[in-house]
């Protein structure tokens, strides 16, 4: 199993943009990328022959309300190695993209289909982005923190 | 019952009306859809299971809409579901009939308020003929909601409807005055 500051060292290596910040505590261990960073460091955690992360078992979209920024996590596993890593960024609330990884892992195709479906983060360079959950005429994002819902969907009332 | 519990005396022929004879018929042999949406569908199968026995109120589930007496609505009803369930309504030959089954369809349940997904009540869709309360409710709630359903069907005429006979009065009494 690889260290984590070995780990760390190796993103940072990639990071042109911003430089890479730890955080220890969270569980996994997590690393802050910036955004325009996200595909270098990915391709390097994924094709490194000590890390190999051949595993994205889960995205999540965090929403810190208006005036704050949204944020996306990536939970990476190497299957061979055994270790966990967590990947961060944060992104504009106004205007929210990031590239998509459906061309590394083919699981973040419905991953990111959801996080588009609920927080309206768009993933750039993703084959087929539409929503996954709720229907496609549905208006808004329903996990954003200043969501109100419709009065009505083709004629039902939505309200309680 | 009015059938059955009768002495068949005279030669096995006995006299009845003609809504009874129909009535126990259908009320004897409801069929509802096989369709489950949510937790409430696995005390649905439940039902079905030698423990209760449905079969022995002559319930058993039909596959398709079209063979379908009753339909069952066991689960949580959701705005991309609530197009399929109106479609499969109209499917269903007449008389038709619906239960609702558990709190998710009888008003929303557990969703009321957060559930943006969540239809409040599936009789804002579809209209219900017997509510059965429970989250979810046990397979003996579900065979009383049957029950209740037998008693409505008893009540009925399909020979004289009553929404025409009430017509037929009111227009009775317009060319008298």
């Amino acid at each position: 199993m690889q260290p984590f500051e070995e780990i760390l060292a190796l993103v940072k290596k990639q990071c042109t943009h911003s430089d890479a910040v730890a955080d220890e505590a969270a569980t996994p261990k997590a690393i802050r990328v910036h955004a325009d960073d996200l595909l270098p460091v990915m391709q390097e955690l994924l094709n490194h022959s000590s890390l190999y992360f051949d595993m994205l078992s889960c995205i999540t979209g965090i929403d810190n309300g208006p005036g704050h920024d949204m944020e996306v996590a990536y939970n990476l596993y190497s299957i061979p190695f055994g270790h966990q890593l967590m990947i961060k960024v944060k992104l504009n609330r106004d205007n929210p993209a990031i590239e998509s990884l459906n061309h590394f892992w083919r699981s973040a195709n419905w991953l990111e289909r959801e996080i588009f479906d609920m927080y309206g983060i768009v993933f750039l360079n993703h084959p087929d982005l539409r929503r996954i959950l709720m229907p496609a005429d549905w208006e808004g994002h329903p996990l954003r923190k200043d969501y109100k819902h419709q009065e009505y969907y083709r004629d039902i009332k939505v309200e309680y | 019952m009015g059938l059955l519990d009768k002495r068949f005396e005279n030669g096995g022929i006995i006299v009845t009306r003609l809504d009874d004879v129909l009535n126990w018929s259908r009320l004897s042999s409801m069929f509802p859809m096989t369709f489950g949406i949510a937790c409430c569908a696995i005390e649905f199968m439940s039902t079905g299971t030698t423990v209760y026995d449905m079969d022995r109120l002559g319930i058993l589930p039909r596959s398709s809409p079209r063979q379908a007496d009753v339909m069952i609505i066991a689960g949580t009803v959701t705005f991309k579901m609530a197009d399929r369930i109106r479609r499969l309504y109209e499917q269903m030959a007449e008389p038709r009939y619906v239960i609702s089954m558990g709190s998710c369809s009888n008003c929303g349940g557990p969703y009321w308020q957060h559930g943006y997904h969540v239809v409040k009540g599936v009789d804002r869709i579809i209209p219900v003929d017997v509510y059965v309360p429970g989250c979810p409710p046990r397979p003996e709630a579900l065979i009383g909601g049957f029950l209740k359903l037998q008693e409505k069907i008893r009540s009925e005429s399909l020979v004289a409807p009553k929404a025409i006979e009430r017509l037929l009065k009111e227009s009775e009494t317009h060319a008298a005055v």
